[in-house]
């Protein structure tokens, strides 16, 4: 993980003043984020927070998770003082939050809000200038700076003169998130960032947060009420438990082999035990097919998988008597495609292919052979014999 | 129509007056309804007493005001501050109210991420509260200056300037030239004064129309 000095390179800038958040080095382990003894209690006498103690470690995407009321977004806030602990401590770095002023300790922070929470008035590019802007850069600097992150996070730059009303929603988001990264902050809090889009949207903003992490590296604490989102984005998932209780501090694969106790089963889900394949990349074998071209004359003997002039998959072809020329349409479609990923693919290629025949492709798309729903579940026996499964 | 070119300076002159205790009282009504209109948006308290007091002052008829107020100030019946003081107070009951939902409409998360941001109170105020306000107050503005324009009139019952003179001269002189010149000059410079703020709404505002 690059220190102090690499993101100085290669961001050439980096937030001045309070060393707030500097990732430092304590005992071997790089901590960022202690949680001691915080409870939070509201003036209903509402317990938010009970008790947490948990330590979210430098460079790691820690996800916090659970229903409405368990306290995962008080916890949030309480790390940029959006909101104060009634007791306990929390330290970013080894200092105490609550011994820095609540606006230089924010600017140190990167937040990224549900819906975004975009100025309105403010044009894209000013929007992402804010934290620089306010931390005293001079405005050709932080314009430079806002002009690079849209970039970052894959906007175009004419994007950058336009008002937050003309964007969409998860475009409206990748700003967010842009904004929240404009003074290179070491810490970003992310409180239900992606809840208000569409499923294809959030995935895609997903996949961009997974993307951006391996190339920044920061630590990230992201608030989501979605066990998907948890177990997609988070190397490390605190499950919380209404009352404020974190019911389990676990890595994913372990959270779903291992729920620390019944609520914590239920929320992860009955189908725990198909997502678990997500997490394994074993070997399944992968068995030769018959293929055959379009306008081609084959005698069908049994499903046989109709390929395109490069070789990629068009669908199945069945039940039909002797000898025929292969047309588009007696063509069966196929089901979902394996590239090589993790179990979960394969399984789910030969479950949703109408010849239980899971279509297996290369880089390209090509065709390479096919898997069956069988060897994935010897895989994964075998993945448990192996200890790759966590008990 | 005739009599406003033949007596231009005349007309130009209570044109002046009007504009004068019209906008001055607006500026100040205005300048006293941020801070208040803003401590409404904030506190349940604050509102409990300020919108039941502005509805109070707002149903007071103006003449009374317009008479009580030298008696209150304890200055001459003549003073045009006998006018403007309670137009702007008119002003500030409507403003207040004005301001204080133009505030409270700005997007909770907008508020939230402007703090998490670290922006202090007074340059979030200025920088983002107050401009995302700016559409409802303008709104605001435009009927309190509306309403100011007509009710300057009524400073003629006690001898002050405007087209108001221009009534009370032309009923008693039998002149109905010389009412409907007041007239027309009423409507005319409340066209003009809306369509500015129309215009400085749009020029401070280029945002709100930025829609898909």
């Amino acid at each position: 993980m690059p220190g102090y000095a690499e993101r100085v390179k290669v961001f050439g800038i980096y937030i001045q003043g309070d060393p707030i958040g500097v990732v430092v080095t304590t005992g071997g382990i790089r901590r960022v984020i202690e949680f001691r003894a915080v409870t939070k209690r509201f003036e209903d006498g509402t317990i938010a927070v009970d008790e947490l103690d948990l330590t979210v470690e430098a460079g790691t995407i820690t996800v916090f998770v659970g229903p409405s009321g368990c306290g995962k977004t008080t916890s949030l806030r309480m790390v940029n003082r959006m909101i104060d602990p009634t007791s306990g401590t929390i330290l970013v770095d080894g200092k105490d939050v609550l011994t820095v002023d609540p606006p230089t300790l924010r600017r140190g922070i990167g937040y990224v809000i549900q819906q975004a929470g975009l100025f309105p008035h403010r044009t894209v590019l000013d929007n992402i200038a804010t934290v620089p802007l306010l931390s005293g850069w001079d405005k050709r600097k932080a314009r430079t700076r806002a002009a690079e992150l849209l970039e970052i996070v894959g906007l175009d730059a004419n994007f950058g003169k336009r008002y937050p009303a003309q964007l969409s929603g998860g475009q409206q988001q990748r700003v967010g998130v842009a904004r929240a990264l404009a003074a290179d902050p070491p810490v970003l809090l992310m409180d239900e960032p992606f809840s208000a889009v569409d499923p294809v949207v959030r995935e895609d903003l997903q996949n961009e947060l997974l993307r951006l992490q391996a190339e920044l590296d920061k630590t990230i604490v992201f608030v989501t009420h979605d066990i998907d989102e948890a177990l997609k984005l988070g190397e490390r998932v605190a499950v919380f438990q209404t009352g404020g209780h974190l019911a389990q501090y676990a890595r994913p694969t372990e959270l779903l082999a291992a729920p620390a106790n019944d609520f914590v089963a239920s929320f992860v889900g009955r189908d725990r035990g198909y997502r678990t394949l997500t997490f394994l990349h074993a070997d399944v074998p992968v068995h030769p097919v018959t293929t055959a071209k379009l306008g081609e004359r084959v005698t069908v003997t049994d499903w046989t998988l109709v390929v395109d002039e490069t070789n990629r998959p068009k669908g199945w072809l069945s039940g039909v008597d002797g000898e025929v020329e292969v047309a588009e349409k007696d063509l069966i479609s196929g089901g979902s495609l394996y590239d090589g990923s993790t179990l979960r693919g394969a399984l789910d290629a030969a479950l949703s292919s109408p010849s239980a025949l899971g279509v297996v492709v290369d880089d390209v798309g090509a065709v390479t052979g096919v898997v069956k729903a069988d060897d994935v579940i010897q895989a994964l026996a075998k993945a448990r014999a192996a200890g790759e499964v966590p008990k | 129509m005739t009599w406003i070119f033949e007596n231009w300076e005349r007309f130009w002159e209570v044109t002046e007056v009007h504009l004068r205790l019209s906008v001055v009282p607006v500026l100040i009504g205005f300048v006293l309804a941020i801070p208040l209109g803003w401590w409404a948006s904030r506190s349940q308290t604050a509102r409990a007493i300020l919108f039941p007091f502005a509805n109070i002052l707002f149903t007071i008829p103006s003449i009374a005001l317009i008479v009580i107020t030298p008696v209150l100030l304890g200055v001459k019946i003549l003073d045009e501050i006998n006018v403007i003081v309670p137009l702007a107070v008119y002003t500030l009951a409507l403003m207040i109210r004005s301001v204080a939902d133009a505030l409270s409409a700005v997007p909770g998360n907008v508020v939230a991420a402007a703090n998490a941001m670290g922006f202090r109170p007074l340059r979030r105020f200025l920088t983002v509260d107050f401009p995302l306000a700016l559409p409802v107050t303008i709104a605001g503005l435009r009927v309190a200056t509306m309403s100011n324009i007509s009710m300057v009139s009524v400073g003629a019952l006690v001898g002050l300037g405007g087209y108001g003179q221009l009534f009370t001269e032309g009923y008693q002189t039998d002149h109905t030239e010389k009412v409907l010149a007041g007239l027309i000059g009423t409507v005319v410079l409340a066209v003009l004064a809306d369509g500015l703020l129309l215009l400085i709404g749009r020029l401070l505002t280029p945002w709100a129309r930025a829609g898909r």
